[in-house]
């Protein structure tokens, strides 16, 4: 468990960044990050800093980025709550990669759940320290004392501020046993905060990666190999050398490591424009390497024909092919989602400045500590010397979790001797990502003469993220097929299978990662069965959830199918589900439980001139303690269109090893005149905060192809809907 | 040398007369609220005003915009001003990076439509993508200052 410290006089606050003078708790925060190296036992690894200052000011240092999510927001506003501290005194200061600060690798929708409880800890530590220190100045029993809005007031009337009591609260031990504050007393939590840099957001002065600036900093863009791990052959120089502002070219080696950059040819320029320009002019001969032969309509055919062939059993209850015998009713799909890549609107960039054996990075990144690992590894030197600076992040998705980037720009600095920036243009971007995975599925399953689903049968072949990782995997893990296991439907015979699929291109997670593919087939099956059974499909999802139960996923949180049918009803409810809607409108619903919460959906679509028109989306969640809950709606509303751009348009191809796609052009995005009302409800909860950034993903494209279904009797298994000229 | 008027001041400066505007703007003046996002009109992240209508800086030549009046996020416009306490009313940023764009764009709009439909929105709006799927709360934002104008 955690164990916070008062650490005002310790030395190696230095470190942090964060200057000497004021109250500062740190803590050690190990209750999920047993990976973490000990340290010695006269020191301990904080990972998380509350700083008052004797002015009153209040300095809190997130350790995880902030990509659009809200965290610096979220995670402070719980420290002040508790703290009983004024928002307004409220400045965030973003943590540089380092363990101490335990895991800052801001994915997998899980920095508010893991970090509440300390945030809370750390925030009541400090009211109930400010309070002694008022009690021992005033000379009165403690309980005579609350702390409010930054202040300490004694029943007498007299009251003194937070930053006076600075000097005597240093002074003080921790306290042992902690007090906090009752919920219905929040003041920040579980309320609307707007996000504490809206300022900056508006008025263009926040720092992204792309906007650092390091005097006399290098530009530089880099030639990639179009195939994925293909090599320079030889290049010719000459033409790009010619160009206006191009300083110097050079070659990049490709290393081999998870996120090691592909190498390549790298432009050094004095300006971005110059070094894109200077990128054309290269002559460049490469080797295409292994790869060469993908061709990802091919590709498809062969995942295909393997789901419609036995797999490697991820799980089996009773016995299938007795339910499909005795069947009343067989249901067979299959399924096939395209790759896709996440396009976050600020590409991958990175500053780095090598000088000696020290560097310093400023980079937009998901994980400064894996970036830092990533540079260690190529500088061969100690992590004293390397120092990862976290900007703002122009949209992340999972892309700035793997730092090939950051390397490509430390590899240039080192080599040239000189501060350099590495900006990817769009093209480079869309052609040289770490795709989400292409799919086929295959699901099979049975009826009774009741309607009742007897057998299920669902089969995926995908390239597993793994692969990135152990080049050669070729079957997915058993946190990828979880998705397809854990299914919360009550049926007595299951089979849950994978299929071989070797990894073409550099595979990674994108929001909401695996939840994409199977929330789809899952979602849209289920929908195809209640329409064979002939019932309405959400009596139906509601009885094939089934009984109120704790399903026994490995994961600590538990998976409650009440929560489920709850939100399910609840969406269905807000959306008048059931009742008629205008001529030519249809409904169509999907639920599904990712990153440990709940989600529903129910779209309303038509058709406008033979496309696809989403109207109104009614979401709702239920994540537990909701924190902020203008950040989760906004998250939601995100996630809607999010979802939308994977059902409308969201596919990457390849043809002799190269992605087809450039820019947003033809890998296009939901826009304005595309938008439904979003609509949100979060469920009232005091359960532990769970996952908002991506759980409203995967229910959006099912919910919109069953909503089709209804509206035009025909069910469409593959995505895009681009494809079908229906957007 | 080349002179530009950005934000009512001039800034004279040694580049390519074909180098786009955005590069002139983020890398040799220095301001960099200016967004680059594709680099071919498709997603309006780099739109700034060339004599307050909205353009794409990275497909504009330098050449073409000397002697106009380039308006940047860091500038000043009444409508700019406007929207930005919108924006932050309706808490319309996720990540925050396209919002510069989206910004100059409803600039644009507003300052030559006083009262745009909900048409004249989405056709003003729908060359500026917001990866987030903010544009509801843009919406709104853009309605909302609108209605703030019409009851002064």
């Amino acid at each position: 468990m955690s164990e916070i410290q008062n650490i005002s006089r310790r030395l190696f606050i230095k470190n942090v960044g964060l200057a000497s003078g004021g109250l500062i708790l740190a803590c050690n925060y190990t209750l999920f990050s047993k990976d973490i190296e000990s340290g010695n036992l006269t020191e301990f690894n904080p990972n998380l800093f509350v700083q008052l200052n004797s002015d009153g000011s209040l300095i809190i240092v997130a350790s995880r980025s902030e990509m659009g999510n809200g965290v610096r927001t979220s995670l402070s506003s719980v420290v002040a709550d508790e703290m009983e501290a004024d928002w307004s005194r409220v400045t965030v200061k973003q943590a540089v990669g380092d363990e101490k600060y335990g895991d800052q690798n801001t994915d997998g929708s899980r920095s508010v759940t893991y970090l509440y409880e300390t945030m809370r800890k750390m925030g009541a530590m400090t009211r109930m320290m400010l309070i002694t220190a008022a009690a021992k100045k005033w000379q009165v029993p403690e309980n005579e004392c609350t702390a409010k809005n930054h202040f300490i007031l004694h029943s007498s009337g007299k009251k003194i501020g937070f930053g006076e009591l600075v000097d005597t609260v240093q002074t003080l031990p921790v306290p042992t046993s902690i007090s906090y504050k009752n919920p219905k007393d929040f003041k920040y939590i579980g309320k609307n905060l707007k996000s504490i840099d809206i300022k900056n957001f508006v008025n263009g002065s926040a720092v992204y990666g792309i906007d650092k600036r390091l005097p006399n900093m290098k530009f530089v863009a880099i030639a990639r190999c179009p195939v994925t791990f293909g090599t320079v052959k030889s290049f010719d120089k000459t033409a790009a050398l010619k160009i206006k502002g191009v300083l110097n070219i050079i070659e990049l080696p490709k290393i081999d490591r998870p996120f090691g950059p592909l190498g390549g040819v790298a432009v050094i320029a004095s300006n971005t424009w110059a070094a894109f320009k200077g990128r054309e002019a290269l002559e460049i001969k490469w080797n295409y390497g292994k790869n060469e032969g993908y061709d990802s309509e091919k590709y498809m055919a062969e995942l295909t024909e393997r789901v419609h062939k036995d797999g490697k059993i991820e799980k089996e209850i009773g016995d299938i092919n007795k339910a499909f015998g005795e069947a009343s009713k067989v249901v067979e799909s299959t399924f096939q989602l395209p790759h896709l890549a996440h396009a976050p609107m600020e590409v991958p960039n990175a500053v780095a400045w090598v000088q000696g054996d020290t560097c310093e990075v400023w980079a937009p990144t998901q994980s400064p500590q894996t970036a830092r690992e990533e540079v260690l590894a190529y500088l061969g030197t100690t992590k004293d010397k390397v120092t990862i600076n976290v900007t703002f992040l122009g949209g992340g998705f999972g892309r700035k979790s793997k730092p090939d980037y950051i390397v490509e720009a430390v590899m240039v600095s080192k080599t040239i001797n000189a501060p350099v920036q590495v900006v990817w243009s769009r093209e480079d971007d869309i052609k040289h990502g770490y795709y989400h995975t292409v799919s086929s599925q295959y699901m099979k399953a049975s009826l009774d003469t009741q309607g009742n689903v007897t057998g299920w049968l669902h089969r995926s072949a995908f390239p597993t993220i793994m692969s990135t990782f152990k080049p050669g995997t070729e079957y997915p893990a058993g946190w990828e097929a979880s998705s397809a296991t854990d299914i919360p439907f009550e049926i007595k015979n299951l089979k849950i299978e994978s299929g071989q699929a070797p990894a073409m291109v550099r595979i990674g997670w994108m929001r909401s990662v695996i939840n994409i593919l199977h929330g789809f087939s899952i979602n849209v099956f289920a929908d195809e069965l209640a329409y064979a059974a002939k019932q309405d499909p959400l009596e139906f999802r509601l009885k094939l959830i089934g009984s109120d139960r704790i399903e026994d996923t490995k994961d600590p949180i538990k998976y409650d199918t009440a929560r489920l049918k709850n939100v399910l009803k609840k969406a269905a409810k807000n959306a008048n589900w059931g009742k008629p809607l205008p001529k030519g409108h249809a409904h169509g619903l999907a639920a599904h439980y990712s990153f440990n919460s709940y989600v529903a959906s129910v779209v309303e679509v038509s058709m406008v001139y033979d496309k696809i028109k989403t109207h109104n989306v009614h979401t709702v969640i239920d994540c537990g303690t909701a924190v902020n809950r203008d950040t989760i709606k906004s998250q939601l509303e995100g996630a809607a269109i999010f979802g939308m751009s994977i059902a409308y348009y969201g596919k990457i191809t390849a043809k002799d090893g190269a992605i087809e796609q450039n820019s947003y052009s033809d890998y296009r995005m939901i826009r304005m005149n595309e938008i439904p009302k979003v609509h949100v409800e979060i469920v009232e909860s005091t359960g532990t905060p769970t996952g908002v950034g991506e759980p409203g993903v995967p229910v959006i494209a099912p919910a919109i192809i069953n909503a089709i279904y209804k509206l035009t009797g025909k069910r469409y298994y593959n995505l895009p809907l681009s494809d079908y000229e229906l957007a | 040398m080349t002179t530009l008027l950005i934000n009512k001041k001039k800034y004279t400066i040694d580049i390519d007369p074909e180098m786009p505007l955005l590069w002139a703007i983020r890398d040799s003046i220095g301001l960099t609220g200016t967004k680059f996002g594709c680099g071919i009109g498709a997603c309006g992240a780099c739109k700034v005003l060339v004599d307050n209508v909205a353009t794409f800086s990275c497909l504009t030549p330098v050449s073409t915009v000397v002697g106009k009046n380039i308006t940047t996020i860091e500038g000043t416009s009444e409508n700019l001003q406007l929207l930005q306490k919108s924006w932050e009313k309706f808490n319309v940023p996720q990540c925050g990076y396209c919002q510069s764009g989206q910004l100059i764009t409803a600039t644009s709009l507003l300052n030559s439509n006083k009262n745009p439909s909900d048409t004249d929105i989405d056709d003003a709006m729908s060359g500026n993508i917001c990866r987030c799927g903010t544009y509801q709360r843009i919406k709104n934002a853009i309605k909302h200052t609108v209605e703030l104008k019409k009851q002064r």
